[in-house]
């Protein structure tokens, strides 16, 4: 049964992880986005981690993709405005993706057969457990978090405030 | 809350997720097909409050409105790691506390340089 359902999801996520590609219009790709975003947040449930499915509910969801919609509001999409690439710029991002292929089989090839080792208790990824070793032994990286939101905020601030003086 | 947490327990949502989505398939279905159709030029119009409609709604917007997108985002964030710390509210008592009070403190700074900043002025 949680096989089953397992490759139904995995079988959804590359689905509509490809039609985020290969569709023509930008919004159809966010939209994409959002139900791959989905079926990867059923993933976690599927391996008991209900905060992290959460979080990629509510964070990835639903602030990122709003994020990924403004920027697309941005851009001048009302003609295909795209210029065609120069056959050399096309030729050099084939070269460049099959360079990246090549790496990410030969890292997946190193891995041993997915034995996964050192998980304490099946309920590590609950949220109450979470937190418990959150707050205790990942405290410092937990306080940082807040210095690499604080640093986002100012930069976002800097960069899109024009200085009125 | 000792009990083991299965991910089949999450079966009710899925059925509520199928419910939802379904009634909302149904009811168009049915609105489409039970409704008469007399499509003219006019009705077929993007209706925009009466006034005559411009141009087209790809036009790029002003940066303002990512500032405020992306500031959401932010505390966003900041909101989450909220909820682990909650549940185990009690347990931790004033450490906890504490830890959170200075999490909230640095990300308040940052809203008191926005604020200060004029970033949410809408000029």
């Amino acid at each position: 049964m949680n096989q089953s359902v397992f490759y139904l999801l995995s079988f959804m996520t590359v689905l509509f992880a490809l039609l985020v590609v290969f569709s023509k219009n930008p919004i159809h790709s966010a939209l994409y986005m959002v139900l791959t975003f989905f079926t990867i947040t059923c993933h976690y449930v599927l391996l008991n981690a209900q905060f992290l499915a959460i979080v990629n509910f509510i964070v990835y969801m639903g602030a990122i993709m709003v994020l990924i919609l403004f920027a697309m509001m941005f851009l001048n999409l009302g003609k295909d405005t795209e210029p065609q690439k120069p056959v050399l710029l096309k030729f050099a991002a084939v070269i460049a993706a099959g360079l990246l292929l090549v790496t990410i089989f030969a890292a997946l090839k190193k891995t041993d057969g997915g034995q996964i080792t050192g998980i304490a208790s099946n309920n590590i990824g609950l949220v109450k457990e979470l937190g418990k070793t959150l707050f205790r032994d990942f405290l410092l990286p937990f306080e940082i978090i807040s210095i690499l939101l604080l640093s986002a905020m100012v930069g976002a601030v800097l960069l899109a405030k024009r200085d009125t003086k | 809350m000792e009990s083991n947490f299965l991910p089949s327990d999450y079966f009710p949502i899925v059925l509520q997720l199928l419910a939802a989505i379904g009634f909302v398939g149904l009811t168009m279905l049915a609105t489409h097909l039970v409704g008469p159709k007399r499509k003219t030029k006019d009705k077929l119009e993007t209706f925009e409050c009466g006034i005559e409609q411009q141009g087209d709604a790809r036009a790029p917007i002003s940066i303002k409105y990512f500032l405020v997108a992306i500031l959401f985002v932010l505390f966003d964030v900041e909101v989450i790691f909220m909820y682990p710390w909650a549940v185990n509210f009690r347990e931790m008592g004033m450490q906890g506390l504490m830890e959170m009070f200075v999490f909230i403190g640095l990300l308040l700074a940052g809203f008191v340089y926005i604020i200060k900043k004029g970033a949410l002025d809408w000029e």
